[in-house]
């Protein structure tokens, strides 16, 4: 009580009362309350005057500061401070830093950088963060793919070919998958025949007579599966038909069949039903031209190049 | 000058302390955002950014329907990483046709701006009914229902109508029809006809097969045409690098 007698000595009251003796302080605020918001607004005045702020008209106040960057185009530029230019200045001069190995992967033929130790290390770690960002969520981080759907790329089996070559051309312009349905030209007998054989080519368990009658199909124009897989069954990789007998299985899930009959049937499916997909996108837009070489050489010392 | 503020005069007339409370909460917004329909800038000028079409749209209904900007964000940042890693930055002028726009800043899973033609249709279709069968550390949810639940599209030319409305240029009379075929060219004008709506979303559905399953339209065939047009509209490369510097 005596205290509050000794403010209301030193302190205004708001000057009202309510219910007869109900008064308010009217306290200021604490100094260091009242600086702090004083520098808050002089810092906004310095901000202003540097980066780009208020609105004018259909425009705006740049401010101060700049950004000097050189474009694609060569020319040098300066605008006002924006994180666009700031983006274009920050690409250049990392491009900068990687222009030496760049230049090299340009200049220097496939079987020149992967024989040269210095280009290898670069070309395993840019390669590694490219293939993480644009390779891995289809073809897996380590490239061994997933059966039924996407090819391993860390084996010696190649749908288009192991070659630098044939990695680049399938890079640049993706592919596409196809095999027809055989169920509308053959009878249900007759895939199961042509499923036996082509289990036989990869010493699957099958019905040697079953096999026989087709072996006989796979080779004549009833269903001429040699057009493409070819006459030894090992496939042509002009067309990306895969070699039959090597017991690699991209398409028909034989290694996670149970049993002869189930791996005999995952054939059956696949022969029957067809395929209308494996399309690998083309990367050529979305990649530059020594990304995708880093690339080639990267999936090419996967395992499995040619 | 003898100006004795009090703020008993606010305080005691409340008519007064309403119009002031307004202004002072209004104050951010007002200057934050009132100049965007004024600066001249703030959409890019841009070759290639089209409305969706029916198909994509019911995709884009999917995407939002299913919460996926809860996880993905559509808004690749000015930043060499996010450059390197999704493409080019976004530009306004790529969301100008979305009702919401998907920005989002909410990154669980990777940012989507850009993911058309990225992977094949196959691979969304694997990876929507179940994730970890393509990327075994995902942690986003298996959405297999997408594939067996057929696309309803009866409502297709009413939800065109609503965003028409809105200001996206579907168009529903034959002036607004070649209107579009000026600013769009007779393919994408056909495509954002209102009373066509249905036709040509069973046409692009059947064409494409986005799931795979020519048996019928899945909700996964529409939010895949969705996907595979994410951030495909602009062609870069007819762009220098600092083409778009100057919008901002």
């Amino acid at each position: 009580m005596s205290e509050q007698k000794l403010q209301s000595q030193t302190v205004q009251t708001t000057g009202h009362a309510w219910d007869g003796d109900l008064q308010e302080y009217n306290n200021p605020l604490p100094t260091w309350w009242v600086y702090t918001f004083y520098v808050t607004v002089a810092f906004a005045i310095v901000y202003w005057t540097i980066y780009p702020s208020w609105p004018v008209g259909k425009g705006w106040i740049g401010g101060a500061s700049d950004v000097t960057y050189v474009n694609s185009a060569g020319e040098t530029k300066t605008h006002s401070w924006n994180t666009r230019a700031l983006l274009v200045e920050s690409l250049n001069e990392a491009a900068a830093a990687q222009k030496p190995y760049f230049d090299k992967v340009s200049s220097m033929s496939y079987e020149q950088i992967a024989k040269d130790p210095e280009m290898n290390g670069f070309i395993i770690s840019a390669g590694k963060s490219l293939f993480a960002d644009n390779c891995a969520a289809c073809h897996q981080s380590g490239g061994q793919g997933v059966v039924g759907f996407f090819p391993n790329l860390a084996d010696d089996d190649w749908l288009y070919g192991g070659s630098f070559d044939k990695i680049h051309e399938t890079l640049v312009g993706g592919r596409r998958g196809f095999m027809p349905a055989f169920s509308e030209v053959l009878s249900g007998e007759q895939i199961d025949q042509l499923a036996h054989y082509v289990a036989s080519l990869s010493g699957v368990g099958h019905d040697a007579s079953k096999a026989a009658t087709g072996n006989i199909l796979f080779h004549n124009d009833t269903a001429a599966c040699f057009y493409c897989h070819a006459v030894d069954a090992k496939g042509r990789k002009d067309v990306g038909a895969p070699n039959l007998t090597d017991n690699i299985w991209l398409w028909a899930k034989v290694p996670a069949a149970q049993g002869d009959a189930g791996k005999v049937a995952a054939i059956r499916e696949v022969i029957g039903s067809g395929l209308n997909k494996g399309v690998m996108p083309a990367w050529a837009g979305r990649l530059s031209t020594e990304q995708i070489k880093v690339l080639t050489v990267y999936v090419h010392e996967l395992g499995g190049g040619q | 000058m003898n100006f004795n503020f009090k703020h008993e005069w606010i305080e005691t007339n409340i008519g007064l302390m309403a119009v002031l409370t307004m202004l002072a909460i209004s104050v951010g917004g007002l200057v934050e955002i009132a100049p965007l329909f004024f600066i001249d800038k703030t959409i890019e000028k841009v070759e290639g950014v089209r409305p969706y079409t029916p198909l994509e749209q019911r995709g884009r209904d999917m995407y939002t329907r299913e919460g996926c900007y809860t996880c993905h964000s559509q808004m690749i940042r000015p930043f060499r990483d996010e450059k390197l890693r999704y493409g080019h930055y976004s530009l306004a002028a790529e969301s100008q046709y979305d009702h919401p726009f998907q920005w989002g800043s909410k990154r669980t899973g990777p940012d989507l701006a850009r993911v058309g033609g990225k992977y094949s249709n196959e691979w969304h279709v694997q990876h929507l009914v179940a994730p970890r069968s393509m990327v075994p550390e995902s942690v986003m949810p298996n959405y297999p229902w997408l594939l067996s639940t057929p696309l309803d599209i009866s409502d297709t030319a009413a939800r065109m109508k609503a965003l028409r409305k809105v200001g996206v240029p579907y168009s529903l009379t034959q002036a607004e029809y070649d209107a579009n075929v000026v600013k769009f060219g007779e393919t994408v004008a056909r495509q954002l006809h209102i009373p066509d709506a249905q036709k040509n979303l069973i046409e692009q559905a059947n064409f494409g097969n986005y799931d795979g399953d020519r048996s019928g339209i899945s909700e996964m065939d529409a939010l895949i045409a969705y996907l595979q047009v994410l951030g495909t509209m602009v062609d870069f490369s007819k762009y220098t690098d600092d083409a778009f510097v100057k919008y901002r």
